[in-house]
C-alpha cells in the first residue's frame, strides 16, 4: 500500500470525485450551516407557508412557513452528528470485537460470533424501530441503536482480516521474538486492517444515513422540530400533491449525500484495496 | 451433504432463539416501564400496576421469557393490546399481503440484478460498466421512500399511470391488487437490484479472471458456452448468498414502502403497533419476520450446498 | 532424442519471427519480450527455459493471442503451418484454439472447472472441434482417460476435481489437450506445482505420450533437469530475449552464452554436489522491463563483457550447426568457466560439528482434529484426526545442519512449527540443550524465544508491509538490550552488510524490495536475535534458480561465522544435501531414513528416498537413470495406511508383512538408519547391483 501516486488516480474517476466533493460540501455545511442559512431553522413565518422556490426562499417554504433551504443545511448537522456518530460507534466497538475475535480466537470467538450472527438475523430497520419504539426516539438513542445494530458488520470484516494476517509469516516472527500481544496487535496486525476498515467505514456511514432518514420518515427516528432530512420529507407527505418543493428538496438531499458517500467509499476502496474486484 | 444440511438447520435454529430473546428483551426489558409507556404519562401508579400485574411483569425475567416463547411456539400471539382481537390472525392476513409484495418485488429485482451485473462484468472498465456502476450505486443509495415517493409523484401523480395509492382491502386476491402492487414494488427493488447488481458483478469478475476461464477460452469453446458453462455456473454460487443477504434489505423496504404507500401488509402493521405501543402486535411481526428470514438463509444454504460440488460430494 | 535436424525438412509447425510484445503500465509502455524467433517442428520439443522476469510466459501467451487487456503485439509474426496467426480475427483465432493450438498451464487445480465433471471437460472438447455428439465425445474421453494412465476410466470420468490430486487433474488436462491431436502443444510449467515424485511420473506420461503424437511442442520451464530430460531442443530466454538456442546437447555441454553457463552452474546437482562446496551464482539482478541496457541484455552481469558487449546488441547468430547464441564472445566460454568459478569452486572451509547435542525433539506428534468450532464437531457423529506428524525424533548438534526431505504434506512445516513453538504438539517434548522446553512459544521464556528464530517460506508475507525492512530487524535486537538509538542503527547496518544488503535499504518498504532481497531481511532478522538455534522453512523454493543458489550461500557462510545450529527444511534434496551434516527423510509424518548426508545418499536406501532420487530431473543429458516410480498418490493424513505407511506406494513391497505390521528401525551403521522390513543389506545389495548393470549399459553405449 503506497501512498502518493495512488491520491492522483482518484482523480480521473469522475464518480469519485463527485462524491468526495458532495461529502465535503455538507460536512463544511455542518459546520457553517446555522451561520451561513438566511434563516434559522424553527423560524415560522406562516404567512408565508407553502411558498414555491422564489428568490427570496430558493427552496420555497413548509407547511409551517419555514425557510426549506436554511433547514436542508442545518439539517446537515444533524446527519453528520447522528449518522456519522453511530457510524464512529459502530466502527469503534467493531474494531475492538473484531481484533479480541479474531486474535485471541477459542470461545471469546465463538461467542462474539455467535452474537454478531444474531443481530445480523434480524433486518436492522425492524430492530431499531422496535428498540427506539420502546426507549423512546431521541438523538441520542437513535446513536446507540446505530452503532449497535452495525457493530457486526464491522466486527466481521475486521475479524476476517485479522484471521487473514495473523498466519502470515511476519506476525508470527513477532511472537517468536517474545512481543507482547499488545504489541503484534497495533503495531504488525492492526496497520493491514486499516485499509479495509476505511472502506467499510465509508460504507457503513451512508447505510447509517439510509437508516437514519428511514426512521426519521417514519416518525420514529429525531424528533421535530429537528429538521432532520427524513423527518423533513415524513411531514411533507400530507402536502405532497399542492407542495412537491417540501418533500423533493429533502428527499434529494438525502440521495445526493448517500450517493455520494458511497462513490467516496467505492474510491477509497480502489486505492487503498486495488486487487479487490470491487463491486463497480 | 446431509451433515452440512443439519449443521445449517442447527444454526439457524439457535441463531433464531437467541433473536427471539433480543425482540423480547428489546420490546419488555429495556428501560422504560412498559406499563407506563402503554398507559401514557397521565396513569395513576395504582393503574401502573395493576397493568404490571395482568401483564405478568413483575415476574423475573426468565420467567416471563419462557412463557412467552412456549405460548408463541404453540400459537398463542396473544391480544393486541390496542384492539383486543387475536393477534394471529390479523398478523398473518397481513403477512399474506406482504408476501404478495415481496414476491413481486423479488421476480423483479433478482433477474434483473443479476443480469445487470453480469454485463457490467462481462464489459468492466469500459463505458457500459461504468454507467451501470454509476446507475447501479446510485440505486444503492435511494432510501426506499425516497424512491417511492418519486415515482408516485411521477408514474401516478403526474402520468397517471399507476395508483399513488396501494390501501386496497388486505383480503383482495393477487390479481385484484397488482395495479396496486406494481409501484410499491419497484420503489422495493430499487435498492435490491442495485446490492444484487453490484455484488454480482464483483463475483463474476473474479471468475472472468481466473484460470479455469482462461483454460476454458484456449480450448476453442464457444464464447457464449464459456460464459455459461465456465464463468457463470461459477460465478453464479455466492450469487445464492447475496440474494438471501437482500432478503434482508427486502423487509426493510417492505416496512418503508407499506408505509409510503398505505399498503395494508405486516410492515405497515408493525409501524402501526409501535406508534401504538401495541406490544404483542410488535413482538409477533418481529417473530414472524425473524423467522421467516432464518428459513430463507437455511434455504439459500441448502441450494448453495446442492450446486457446490464440493459441499455435495463432501468425504 | 536428438532431432535438431527435423525443422529443416520442412516440416515447421511453428514459426515465430521477431516477436515483440508490449504491457501498457502507469509508468508507460514496457517491453517484456523483444526480438524472439524460433521455429519448431512436427514431433519436435521445444524448451523454452527462463527464470522470472524473462518473458517466457508472455510469449507463450503472445503465440496464442491471449494476452491481458493492457498488453499487445508490438512486432513480429507467428506462423502455425505458414498461417500467420497475428492476422486472424478473434473468431478465426478461437476456431484455432483448442483444435490447432493445445495448452496446458501451471496450476492444475486453479485450471479445471470446479463445478464440471472431469470426464465433462475433456469431452467439450470433441464435442466442439470433433463434431461428435454427446455419446461418442464421451467415449472418445475415456479413450484419453485411459491413455494418460488414469485408472478406471468411466468412474474418474464422473468425479469433480476436488476429489482428484493434483497429479491425476494435470493427467485431465494433458488428456483434454491432445484429444484433437492438435499441431502446437504449449506447456507452460506443467509439473511446477506438483511433487517431485508426481512430477517424474507426468513427465515419464509427456515423453512416451509424445511419441504416438506428431505435435509440435512449446515446453515452457525455470527447471534446466526437466529440459534435459523431455526435451529435444532448448531455448534460452534472459530478459525478454532469445539468448542461445541448440540442441539438448550443444547447449547443456558445451554453452556459447555466459548466462546460460551461469544458470547451470547455480542449479545444485543431485548427483555432484556436497556439504561445503559453494554454489555458482550469478552477480546482479535481471534488468526489468522499461530498464533495459542499451547493449548486450546481459552486460550488466557477465564475467566476459567488453566495450564493445554494452555499446550494441548482438543478434542471435548461428555459430555452430543448430547451435545459435546473441554472445559476440562465444569463442571464449572456457573463461567464462574460469570467471565463474565453475570448474574449481573453493570449498567453504567447515568443520563439521562435534560435540554434544544441542537441539532434540523426542518423538513429536501433532495431530489436528477435524471441524473448525465446538458445534461444528459437536454436531458431527465421529471426527478423524489428521496425523500430521506421527512421532518424530531427530538431534542436532550445535553448530550443524541437520536437513528434513519431503514432499508437501508430510508433515515437515508442521514439525518445524512444533519445534519452535508456533504449534502445540499433542505429544513428545523439545529439548534445548538438554532442558525441556515449554510446548508453544507463549509458555517460553524471552531468553529461550529469542535463541530459536525461523525463516518462513513466502518471502512476501514475512515482512510487515508497513514498516520498514531495518524496522523489522531492528526488533529483535531492540526487545533484549537497551540501545541507543545510534548504536541499534549500527548494528542493523552490520547486519544488512552481513546479508549483502545496501545499507541504504534500511529504510526502504517490502514492496520495493524483490524476492531475494526480502528473503536477505528475514534472515537478518533471524540472525538479529543472536539465536543458537535458526529454521529455515523451504526459505528458497519460490525464488528463482540464481536467487536461490546465493541464498544458500549466504546460509553456509553466516552458519560458519556464528555456529548457528540449522535445521533446514525442504523438498529439494540436492539443495538439502548442499547444507546439511544430517539428513531425515519424511513420509506421511515419519522419518522413514535419517543419516549423515553421505550415507543417506549413498545405498542402502529407503525404498522412499530411493524413489525421490530417481525422480528428480538431473540437467545433464547424458546422465541416464533408473525409473523408479511411485504407484499412486500420497495417502491423506487423515487416513494413514496400516502397517508401513509407505506400502501402498513401495516399489519393494513385500507382500503381507508390510501392510500388517511397522517396519522395524535398522542400524545401517555410521549413524544411519531406516525404517524397514527388507534388511539393510539386501537393499544395498539390490540398489549397487542396479547401479552396476546401469554402468555397463552406459559402457556399452558409449
Amino acid at each position: 500500500m503506497h501512498l502518493g501516486r495512488p491520491w492522483l488516480r482518484l482523480g480521473k474517476s469522475a464518480s469519485t470525485v463527485f462524491g468526495f466533493l458532495v461529502v465535503f460540501f455538507f460536512l463544511v455545511m455542518a459546520f457553517i450551516g446555522p451561520f451561513v442559512a438566511p434563516y434559522k431553522y424553527s423560524d415560522q413565518t406562516l404567512a408565508e407557508r407553502l411558498q414555491p422556490p422564489s428568490a427570496k426562499h430558493w427552496f420555497g417554504t413548509d407547511a409551517l412557513g419555514r425557510d426549506i433551504f436554511s433547514r436542508i443545511l442545518v439539517g446537515s448537522r444533524d446527519v453528520f452528528l447522528v449518522a456519522g456518530s453511530g457510524a464512529i460507534l459502530a466502527i469503534l466497538i467493531g474494531l475492538l470485537l473484531g481484533l479480541s475475535s479474531g486474535y485471541f480466537g477459542g470461545a471469546l470467538d465463538e461467542v462474539i460470533m455467535r452474537m454478531m450472527d444474531v443481530l445480523l438475523a434480524i433486518p436492522p430497520l425492524l430492530l431499531s424501530m422496535v428498540i427506539l419504539g420502546t426507549v423512546g426516539p431521541s438523538r441520542v438513542n437513535v446513536v446507540f441503536v446505530v452503532g449497535f445494530l452495525y457493530t457486526p458488520m464491522v466486527a466481521r470484516v475486521v475479524r476476517s482480516v485479522v484471521l487473514d494476517v495473523r498466519t502470515r509469516g511476519f506476525v508470527e516472527a513477532a511472537k517468536l521474538r517474545g512481543e507482547s500481544s499488545a504489541y503484534v496487535l497495533l503495531r504488525e496486525i492492526l496497520p493491514s486492517v486499516l485499509p479495509p476498515l476505511a472502506v467499510e467505514s465509508s460504507m457503513r456511514f451512508s447505510y447509517a444515513i439510509f437508516l437514519v432518514a428511514s426512521l426519521g420518515f417514519l416518525g420514529l427516528g429525531v424528533q421535530p422540530p429537528s429538521p432532520d432530512w427524513g423527518l423533513m420529507v415524513g411531514e411533507a407527505r400530507t402536502w405532497f400533491s399542492q407542495a412537491q418543493w417540501i418533500l423533493l428538496f429533502p428527499a434529494g438531499a438525502i440521495a445526493l449525500l448517500v450517493v455520494g458517500v458511497a462513490f467516496m467509499s467505492d474510491g477509497l476502496r480502489r486505492i487503498l484495496l486495488p486487487d479487490v474486484a470491487g463491486a463497480g | 451433504m446431509t451433515a452440512y444440511i443439519v449443521r445449517r438447520l442447527g444454526l439457524i435454529l439457535l441463531t433464531v432463539l437467541i433473536a427471539s430473546m433480543v425482540i423480547f428483551i428489546a420490546t419488555q426489558l429495556l428501560p422504560g416501564d412498559v406499563a407506563h409507556v402503554i398507559l401514557g404519562q397521565f396513569a395513576t401508579p395504582a393503574a401502573i400496576e395493576n397493568l404490571r400485574e395482568e401483564l405478568g411483569l413483575n415476574r423475573p425475567a426468565v420467567v416471563q421469557y419462557a412463557d412467552w416463547l412456549a405460548r408463541f411456539v404453540t400459537g398463542d400471539w396473544g391480544k393486541s393490546m390496542v384492539s383486543g382481537y387475536a393477534v394471529r390472525p390479523l398478523v398473518l392476513a397481513r403477512l399474506r399481503n406482504s408476501f404478495m409484495l415481496a414476491i413481486l418485488a423479488f421476480s423483479l429485482y433478482v433477474p434483473l440484478g443479476i443480469a445487470l451485473g453480469v454485463v457490467a462484468a462481462v464489459n468492466a472498465d469500459r463505458a457500459l460498466d461504468r454507467a451501470l456502476s454509476a446507475l447501479t450505486m446510485t440505486f444503492v443509495g435511494l432510501p426506499e421512500f425516497v424512491s417511492g415517493l418519486i415515482l408516485i409523484g411521477t408514474l401516478a401523480l403526474s402520468w397517471d399511470l399507476l395508483p399513488a395509492n396501494s390501501s386496497i382491502s388486505p383480503d383482495s386476491g393477487f390479481l385484484e391488487a397488482f395495479p396496486y402492487l406494481v409501484l410499491p414494488a419497484i420503489a422495493i427493488s430499487l435498492t435490491c437490484l442495485g446490492y444484487v447488481a453490484r455484488m454480482t458483478r464483483a463475483s463474476t469478475i473474479d471468475a472472468l479472471r481466473s484460470d479455469y476461464a482462461m483454460a476454458a477460452d484456449l480450448k476453442g469453446l464457444p464464447r457464449i458456452q464459456v460464459l455459461l458453462r465456465h464463468v457463470l455456473r461459477n460465478s453464479l454460487l455466492p450469487t445464492v448468498t447475496v440474494v438471501a443477504v437482500s432478503i434482508g434489505w427486502l423487509f426493510g423496504g417492505l416496512i418503508v414502502v407499506e408505509s409510503v404507500f398505505g399498503y395494508p401488509g405486516l410492515g405497515r402493521l408493525l409501524v402501526y403497533g409501535i406508534q401504538h405501543r401495541d406490544l404483542t402486535l410488535i413482538q409477533a411481526c418481529s417473530m414472524v419476520v425473524v423467522t421467516i428470514f432464518g428459513f430463507a438463509n437455511l434455504l439459500a444454504d441448502v441450494l448453495y450446498g446442492v450446486l457446490n460440488p464440493r459441499i455435495r460430494f463432501s468425504q | 532424442m536428438d532431432k535438431s535436424t527435423s525443422q529443416s525438412e520442412g516440416q515447421t509447425v511453428l514459426e515465430i519471427k521477431g516477436l515483440g510484445v508490449i504491457y501498457e503500465s502507469e509508468k508507460g509502455p514496457l517491453e517484456t519480450v523483444r526480438d524472439v524467433s524460433l521455429k519448431i517442428g512436427r514431433g519436435e520439443v521445444y524448451g523454452l527455459v527462463g527464470e522470472s522476469g524473462s518473458g517466457k510466459t508472455t510469449l507463450a501467451r503472445a503465440v496464442v493471442r491471449y494476452l491481458p487487456r493492457n498488453g499487445r503485439i508490438s512486432s513480429g509474426s507467428v506462423l502455425l503451418n505458414g498461417i500467420d496467426l497475428l492476422h486472424l480475427s478473434p473468431v478465426e483465432m478461437r476456431r484455432v484454439w483448442g483444435a490447432k493450438i493445445a495448452m496446458v498451464h501451471q496450476d492444475p487445480s486453479a485450471a479445471v472447472n470446479p463445478s464440471l465433471t472431469v470426464g465433462e471437460q475433456v469431452a467439450e472438447v470433441a464435442r466442439i472441434h470433433l463434431g461428435l455428439s454427446r455419446g461418442p465425445a464421451w467415449q472418445k474421453a475415456l479413450e484419453m482417460l485411459a491413455k494418460v494412465q488414469l485408472p478406471d476410466p468411466g468412474a474418474m470420468a464422473r468425479r469433480y476435481p476436488h476429489q482428484l490430486s493434483g497429479g491425476m487433474l494435470q493427467r485431465i488436462l494433458i488428456a483434454a489437450a491432445l484429444i484433437t491431436s492438435p499441431q502446437l502443444l504449449i506447456m507452460d510449467e506443467p509439473t511446477t506445482s506438483l511433487d517431485v515424485t508426481t512430477e517424474a511420473v507426468i513427465l515419464d506420461l509427456i515423453r512416451d505420450l509424445l511419441k504416438d503424437y506428431e505435435t509440435a511442442v512449446l515446453y515452457i520451464t525455470h527447471n534446466l533437469g526437466v529440459i534435459a530430460n523431455v526435451c529435444d531442443r532448448v531455448g534460452v530466454m534472459y530478459a525478454g530475449r532469445l539468448v542461445e538456442e541448440g540442441s539438448i546437447q550443444q547447449v547443456f555441454k558445451h554453452s556459447l552464452f555466459p548466462y546460460t553457463m551461469g544458470l547451470m552452474g547455480c542449479v545444485p546437482r543431485i548427483d555432484v554436489v556436497r556439504r561445503g562446496i559453494l554454489l555458482n551464482t550469478i552477480p546482479g539482478f535481471i534488468p526489468r522491463p522499461g530498464e533495459w541496457p542499451r547493449g548486450c541484455i546481459f552486460a550488466g552481469r557477465c564475467p566476459i563483457v567488453e566495450e564493445a558487449c554494452r555499446d550494441t546488441p548482438m543478434p542471435l547468430v548461428e555459430r555452430e550447426p543448430g547451435h545459435l547464441t546473441a554472445c559476440r564472445r562465444w569463442t571464449g566460454m572456457d573463461r567464462v568457466q574460469v570467471a565463474f568459478g565453475i570448474k574449481d569452486k573453493v570449498a567453504q572451509e567447515h568443520h563439521p560439528a562435534s560435540g554434544s547435542t544441542w537441539l532434540e525433539a523426542k518423538d513429536v506428534k501433532k495431530y489436528f482434529g477435524t471441524g473448525s468450532s465446538w458445534l461444528t464437531r459437536a454436531l458431527k457423529r465421529r471426527s478423524t484426526s489428521v496425523r500430521a506428524v506421527d512421532g518424530i525424533s531427530l538431534r542436532a548438534q550445535s553448530g550443524a545442519t541437520v536437513g528434513i526431505v519431503g514432499e508437501s504434506g508430510c508433515g515437515k512445516t508442521t514439525f518445524a512449527r512444533c519445534v519452535v513453538g508456533l504449534e502445540q504438539p499433542t505429544a513428545g517434548e523439545v529439548m534445548l540443550d538438554g532442558k525441556r522446553l515449554g510446548s508453544t512459544w507463549a509458555k517460553r521464556s524471552p531468553e529461550i524465544l529469542r535463541q530459536i528464530q525461523m525463516v518462513f517460506q513466502n518471502p512476501d508475507a514475512s515482512l510487515n508491509p508497513f514498516h520498514p525492512v531495518g524496522t523489522s530487524v531492528s526488533r529483535p535486537i531492540m526487545l533484549r538490550s537497551r540501545l541507543s538509538r545510534s548504536e541499534l542503527d549500527l548494528q542493523v547496518r552490520a547486519l544488512f552488510r552481513a546479508v549483502r544488503l545496501p545499507e541504504d535499504y534500511t529504510s526502504r518498504l517490502p514492496h520495493e524490495l524483490s524476492g531475494g532481497e526480502k528473503q536477505r531481511v528475514a534472515i537478518a532478522r533471524a540472525f538479529a536475535a543472536s539465536p543458537s538455534v535458526i529454521i529455515c522453512d523451504e526459505p528458497v523454493s519460490s525464488l528463482d534458480v540464481s536467487v536461490q543458489a546465493s541464498l544458500m550461500n549466504l546460509l553456509a557462510e553466516l552458519q560458519s561465522s556464528k555456529e548457528t545450529t540449522y535445521l533446514f527444511i525442504s523438498h529439494d534434496l540436492a539443495a538439502v544435501r548442499h547444507l546439511s551434516d544430517r539428513i531425515a527423510v519424511i513420509y506421511l509424518g515419519q522419518i522413514v531414513e535419517t543419516g549423515s548426508a553421505e550415507s543417506v545418499f549413498a545405498p542402502p536406501y529407503h525404498p522412499y528416498t530411493e524413489a525421490l532420487f530417481s525422480a528428480i530431473p538431473i540437467p545433464d543429458p547424458d546422465v541416464h537413470r533408473e525409473r523408479i516410480r511411485l504407484r499412486g498418490a500420497v495417502p491423506s493424513a487423515a487416513h494413514i495406511p496400516s502397517g508401513c505407511r509407505f506400502h501402498t506406494r513401495c516399489p519393494r513391497n513385500i507382500g503381507t508383512i508390510c501392510e500388517d505390521h511397522e517396519p522395524p528401525w535398522q542400524d545401517a551403521g555410521d549413524d544411519h538408519f531406516i525404517q524397514c522390513h527388507i534388511p539393510f543389506q539386501q537393499l544395498r545389495a539390490m540398489q549397487n547391483a542396479k547401479a552396476d548393470r546401469h554402468a555397463v549399459q552406459v559402457r556399452a553405449q558409449a
